[in-house]
């Protein structure tokens, strides 16, 4: 082992148009707008920072408890807390331009408008390298029926936010693995504007609390997230890489190792996000990096693009 | 914040808890009462992912031995469970110091400390503490039973007065600490409550406090996943400064808070007039 740390490996990737230096971003919702895991690990040292998805207006989530421990994994409802987008850029987007992190910010809208409304505010305002648009929460009025979950719907919102963005920033689109055929879904998205997709969020669940023999979290329901998923998001990245081979995907669902990371590469994934495991560990995203590093190392890659895709080879 | 690793160096039974000493070659920086560890429980591949968020009960150190940081833990749960029954050498992530602590008082005013079970572990610093600055320091401990009491000798030895009260009576007064909180406060003529325990007995203390015109510091206990500031699962309505509600983290902007601060009754909800609220029907 004391020799890989010396192999040099390119780590470089892109989503798109968007090139980042390095793999492993943070998964929205699971590292707020960057700046409390600055104190655990360098934020520029990674791709980039997806934030909590942000909204127009302030909004105050659910009700507690927003959390259950479920078996390798959790389930939450939060439901999207925030202090809305003109907050947003004053304070948090502000501070991580200053800080010199490269920020994916995820959008998500009450309805189509909303997401348009987003975009164009976003227009122009610096700092921003791309938008993540978040049609797959489950936390939200409709419940399940997000936006993600209808070919139709999702492909409406992307398009709205196509419209209205800054003329080439990439866009990518978050996709719901609680879906008859994510391929379908997929290409619609992609046919609507989108550059790239971001997969996947977290699937529906419900604890029942053993005691009052009633719905444990304060949301009823609510999303699934942890290594408990990772099979299901490697399939789903798996299956979209085979359909749509040319669109890149940023996966996630899981991911707790480099070894992990690498499972998402080989299924078709140009870069990944870490999200449940920073709650478990919250320098996670930099030491999955670095065990990323030396996955490919000792398998002799020394260019991390090379593996992207690997497992469809024959 | 630093997060580190700690070696378990003690585990001993104290009533119905377990006494846990950490030793780390960390430097973790300045801790006070108040402020709590969270700690990875099952090992690196745990299949229990979320942090455990216990209020540090003391750190010391020492230049040939590091730095101690000592837990009194509650086995309520799977992950407590495994940290209980961890032996002497095994290794565990923790991050500490996280949150605000207890505020302490510019003056040398009367102090009382009440603590409900397991919520005694941050009092005895914090009695050391105040009674550093000259405080006078009463304290009132209750529990559901004796053996869910902690740090009945040590609080007696610190403090001015103690009055301990059990539910069952098997202890002191039979009863809860709100019943001979107000007498207490009236005897010392306490200006400031320090408060550590269940939510119940927290909103009882405020509002004991708030009639008297004392000021109630009281450290909530909330469920939390990360201990961080990242997952926003710890939440609770709090009064801000400009007099609006809003669901604000009990890791980060907590867990003290004044208690006239916190909307004890709306806890588990979301008020209507908080900022953001759902409409009616929910988000």
């Amino acid at each position: 082992m004391t020799n890989i740390q010396h192999v040099q490996v390119d780590l470089s990737t892109a989503l798109g148009k968007l090139q980042l230096p390095a793999p492993v971003l943070t998964a929205s919702g699971c590292a707020g707008y960057g700046r409390e895991l600055d104190s655990y690990f360098d934020i520029t040292s990674i791709g980039a920072i997806v934030t909590k998805s942000i909204m127009m207006e302030p909004r105050s989530g659910r009700a507690t408890p927003r959390m259950a421990e479920t078996p390798s994994g959790m389930i939450n409802s939060i439901g999207l807390q925030g202090s809305g987008i003109e907050s947003f850029i004053e304070h948090d987007l502000a501070w991580l331009r200053k800080r010199g992190a490269r920020t994916i910010v995820s959008i998500a809208g009450n309805n189509v408008l909303e997401f348009g409304r987003l975009a164009r505010r976003l227009r122009g305002v610096e700092g921003v390298a791309g938008l993540e648009i978040n049609i797959s929460c489950p936390n939200v009025a409709n419940r399940g029926l997000v936006f993600a979950c209808n070919p139709g719907s999702a492909a409406e919102v992307v398009a709205e936010v196509r419209k209205h963005a800054q003329p080439g920033l990439p866009l990518l689109a978050k996709l719901s693995p609680d879906v008859t055929d994510i391929v379908e879904i997929a290409h619609s998205v992609i046919d609507a504007g989108a550059d790239g997709l971001a997969m996947i969020n977290t699937l529906l669940g419900m604890v029942i609390d053993p005691v009052t023999l009633r719905p444990q979290l304060g949301g009823r329901t609510g999303g699934l997230s942890g290594p408990a998923i990772r099979p299901v998001a490697v399939r789903a990245v798996y299956q979209v890489h085979a359909a749509l081979p040319q669109v890149p995907i940023l996966g996630m669902g899981g991911i707790r190792s480099g070894r992990d990371a690498l499972e998402f590469l080989a299924a078709g994934a140009s870069a990944v996000s870490v999200g449940t495991a920073i709650f478990n560990d919250p320098s996670a995203p930099l030491r999955i990096q670095n065990e990323l590093r030396d996955e490919l190392a000792s398998r002799g890659f020394s260019r991390l693009r090379d593996v992207i895709g690997i497992a469809h080879q024959a | 914040m630093t997060q580190f690793r700690a070696r378990l160096a003690g585990n001993r039974a104290v009533g119905e808890y377990r006494h846990l000493v950490f030793v780390t070659s960390a430097d973790i920086g300045m801790v006070k009462p108040g402020h709590f560890a969270a700690v990875a429980v099952g090992g690196p591949d745990s299949a229990m992912l979320l942090r455990r968020a216990f209020s540090i009960h003391r750190v010391s150190s020492k230049a040939n031995v590091g730095t101690t940081i000592e837990l009194i833990v509650s086995a309520k749960g799977a992950g407590t469970r495994w940290l209980t029954s961890q032996h002497e050498g095994v290794l565990v992530d923790m991050v500490a110091p996280l949150g605000k602590p207890f505020q302490l008082p510019k003056e040398r005013v009367p102090c009382v400390l009440v603590a409900g079970g397991y919520g005694a572990a941050p009092m005895i610093t914090l009695a050391e503490e105040l009674r550093s600055r000259g405080c006078r320091v009463d304290v009132v401990l209750g529990a559901s039973t004796e053996s869910k009491l902690y740090g009945v000798l040590d609080l007696k030895r610190i403090s001015d007065s103690i009055v301990i009260t059990t539910d069952d009576g098997s202890l002191g007064v039979r009863g809860r600490v709100s019943d001979v909180l107000p007498e207490v406060m009236q005897r010392a003529d306490s200006a400031v409550v320090y408060a550590c325990g269940p939510m119940g007995m927290l909103q009882a203390v405020s509002l004991v406090a708030a009639s008297t015109g004392a000021i109630a510091q009281c450290a909530v206990e909330e469920s939390m996943a990360c201990g961080v500031g990242v997952c926003m699962t710890c939440v609770l309505p709090v009064i801000g400064d400009d007099g609006r509600t809003r669901m604000v983290r009990a890791c980060t902007e907590g867990p003290v808070f004044r208690g006239d601060r916190v909307r004890w009754d709306a806890i588990g909800s979301v008020p209507a007039d908080a900022v953001g609220a759902p409409p009616a029907g929910g988000h």
